[in-house]
């Protein structure tokens, strides 16, 4: 396949597409499938099926995250020269009232032929379901489920990544195409050399979304330097911090995106295999890149002759087992090489030495997302998003004590307050803000006084925390901060792989006397000792888990010191503690 | 007898068969065959290791190395209703601590362990990646989200009550 008949390809769907006098996309992501999503769009198709409409009339489309992970299920409803419409919590009953509203029914009944993935009706059943569709219409409470599309929430949001999540079917080949995919593979197979791929991604200002931020095209011309017949292309979607899940939902709704950034990444480094690693606690991305792959390789995307021209390149999954610690770039090739994913020292950096000793390419799943917006819009255009350091969009898992919780979108240097109060829309009830928690267990906690404060990598990290790959947690006064930061040394502990000793000990030490002060045994020193202890592994340890775990102590000991001298304070000091530290 | 099958005649072994057929007997797919097997068996027995290190060539050593490394793999089986807590930082932040607290102390068994009668298992999962909901728990299969202590003992006492019932039953036909 070439680019002509991709194009033509792409015709034809947004043909069809166009017919349709309403779209309605039904959320099947993993947040919305929790919440009942499976349900709704069953009810849809059902109810869609036994209305027997015209045939363009309507289509129910699953499609991925939305966004608003709180309100799941989410259902929106696209008619021609109307805006959308949103729907919350849409229950299987709601769906209905929605195909009331939405959906005319034809006067006579006849068997239902069996199209692609509505289910087969019987006369009967069509009579059924009709007549619980009149109930559901009569009911005049769908308008209470409505959501408005100019909340701050999505106001407030720029989509880069993020772009087709939520408007097309992610097991579609051809409906990533209409919204013009793999047009900038095309692009850069046709008229660019390997070279000026990666002056165009590094002029952009893109630094790796995975956490560290090293520039994206600086890596990829490490790689595309190195001499050698074979090199790799790792996509890391390892995603290990609790409370993030950006990366999953990339690859569960817009597989293809991440598979182009892969493949041009690939032709710019001159690599012709490539891996996605992801994480075995995600069976939906991993069945959707496996889909997308397999697609791509039918269509010739994927190949010996990537469409039509003579660079090849193919492309397999490697599915993690559950380690925070392969995450890790050096973890994460040893781990593809079907060993135990324990870290090794750098250099040498995988860019020379990397699988099976090969020069090797690692990014981050959102890092690959970018590629194809950058090439397609030009690196000025990405390199106008954002703050002078810190380029672009940044994807964040909203989480935690907030009226609004999901998936967002927001340029870098946006302030935090924007996201708590505007996006969020605030902690509800009686709870006050205390902190943001950033970076998961290898970021901090940055209380209310820094919430004016731009968030980028820069000044994240001047505040004692981290961009990291993207989870951001909210917490009220209802958490107390050691406790907090006790729950994160607990998983330290658990995911350190053991092969370094400022890690393995360490982590094991500081929870102890995060134990000792917790309950009330704390003497005074134990405080300098507990902040001692986390600058030694911090300072000492081999990768990147061990020299960022002590981070959420040190930065609840930094702005909660009060939390912690309570503790101490409260409990006569003579014979407390064992002495064990 | 199928030339292919495992001479215990169990067809489990041959899915991890495929598997190995598929990556070549490559010793680098051993995650592969594992997480297999996993699948296949539900947990990892002893037997189970052996198998893998002599069909791909691996010292059992390494299998095991590897096996003990990774959190998904399991070495004893399941009990026949499994309740997983989500304790990611959302759903610790919303009191996921007090529903494990709760189980355990309804079922006197701690989590990762399973119930004597071989009915019920508490587990935990880092992160299930619903955080919207939180905090989320999996009964069988069955997400649900923004539970509380009391909801979930109640739903999970319901679905065992139903099993020991069930047990009961059979052992009066027999």
């Amino acid at each position: 396949m070439n680019n002509a008949k991709l194009e033509e390809l792409a015709l034809k769907e947004r043909r069809r597409q166009a017919k349709f006098r309403r779209r309605i996309f039904c959320c099947t992501s993993t947040a919305c499938l929790s919440a009942g999503a499976g349900l709704t769009r069953q009810t849809l198709d059902q109810a869609v099926a036994a209305c027997q409409c015209d045939e363009d009339e309507v289509e129910v489309v699953p499609t991925g995250c939305i966004g608003l992970c709180s309100r799941g299920p989410l259902v929106r409803v696209e008619q021609k020269q109307q805006g959308p419409v949103l729907y919350g919590n849409v229950s299987a009953e709601v769906a209905q009232q929605i195909v009331a509203r939405y959906v005319p029914v034809r006067a006579s009944v006849d068997e239902v032929e069996n199209d692609g993935d509505s289910a087969q009706l019987s006369a009967h059943d069509i009579l059924h379901f009709r007549s619980s569709l009149r109930a559901a219409g009569k009911k005049k409470e769908l308008d209470k489920h409505l959501i408005p599309l100019d909340l701050p929430f999505f106001a407030k949001q720029v989509r880069v990544v993020l772009t087709e999540t939520g408007q097309i079917n992610p097991d579609k080949l051809e409906d990533y195409l209409a919204h013009d995919g793999y047009q900038a593979l095309a692009h850069v197979l046709e008229n660019m050399t390997p070279e000026e791929v990666c002056d165009e991604i590094q002029r952009s200002g893109l630094r790796g979304r995975g956490g560290a931020g090293f520039p994206t095209g600086l890596k990829w011309h490490f790689v595309r330097q190195e001499e050698h017949s074979r090199k790799f292309v790792i996509v890391n979607g390892d995603e290990g911090d609790p409370g993030a899940y950006m990366d999953r939902t990339v690859m569960e709704d817009d597989p293809h995106r991440v598979l182009e950034g892969m493949i041009i990444c690939a032709y710019a480094v001159g690599a012709n295999y490539g891996y996605f690693y992801i994480r075995g606690e995600y069976p939906i991305a991993i069945r959707r890149i496996r889909r997308a792959i397999r697609d791509a390789r039918r269509r010739r995307i994927l190949g010996q002759s990537v469409l039509g021209t003579d660079f090849g390149f193919d492309a397999d999954i490697r599915i993690g087992a559950g380690a925070f610690v392969c995450g890790e770039e050096t973890a994460l090739i040893h781990s593809v090489e079907g060993k135990r994913g324990v870290p090794r020292i750098r250099p040498p950096y995988p860019s020379k030495s990397g699988l099976w000793g090969l020069p090797t390419v690692i990014n981050n799943v959102e890092t690959m997302a970018n590629i194809p917006a950058i090439i397609t819009r030009g690196a000025d255009w990405y390199a106008a998003i954002g703050t002078e350091k810190s380029k672009g969009t940044k994807v964040f898992a909203l989480a935690g004590q907030l009226r609004n919780t999901g998936l967002i979108e927001v340029p870098m240097g946006i302030t935090l307050n924007e996201i708590v109060h505007e996006i969020g829309g605030g902690v509800p009830g009686e709870g006050e803000f205390k902190a943001a928690q950033t970076g998961g267990p290898s970021g901090g906690c940055i209380p209310s006084t820094y919430l004016d404060a731009p968030v980028d990598y820069e000044s994240l990290s001047k505040l004692g925390s981290i961009m990291g790959s993207g989870g951001l947690v909210i917490i009220d006064d209802s958490t107390l901060m050691p406790e907090f930061a006790r729950f994160f040394m607990d998983f330290c502990v658990d995911e350190s792989c053991g092969k370094c000793v400022p890690c393995r000990v360490g982590t094991v030490q500081i929870r102890k006397l995060l134990d000792k002060i917790i309950s009330g045994r704390g003497k005074p020193q134990d405080l300098e000792a507990l902040d001692k202890l986390c600058w030694l592994v911090k300072k000492t340890s081999l990768c990147g888990l061990g020299q960022s775990a002590p981070n959420p102590v040190l930065s609840t000991l930094r702005y909660f010191k009060h939390e912690y001298e309570g503790l101490i304070q409260d409990i006569a000091p003579v014979e407390a503690g064992n002495g064990q530290v | 007898m199928n030339a292919n099958q495992h001479l215990s005649g169990d067809e489990r072994y041959t899915a991890i068969d495929r598997t190995m057929e598929q990556f070549r007997f490559e010793k680098d797919a051993l995650l592969e065959v594992l997480n297999t097997a996993q699948e296949a068996f539900g947990y990892l027995s002893e037997d189970l290791l052996i198998y893998v290190s002599q069909k791909l060539k691996v010292p059992l050593s390494r299998v095991y190395g590897v096996s003990t490394f990774y959190h998904m793999f399991t070495f004893s089986p399941l009990g026949e209703h499994n309740c997983i807590i989500c304790t990611g930082t959302a759903c610790h932040v919303k009191g996921s601590d007090r529903i494990v607290q709760a189980l355990e102390e309804a079922f006197g068994i701690n989590a990762g362990e399973t119930t004597t009668d071989g009915l019920f298992s508490l587990t935990t999962a880092r992160c299930l990646g619903s955080c919207g909901l939180a905090p989320v728990i999996v009964i069988d299969g069955q997400v649900r989200g923004k539970e509380t202590p009391e909801s979930v003992t109640k739903h999970v006492k319901g679905v065992i009550s139903l099993s020991r019932e069930e047990q009961l039953v059979e052992l009066e036909a027999t």
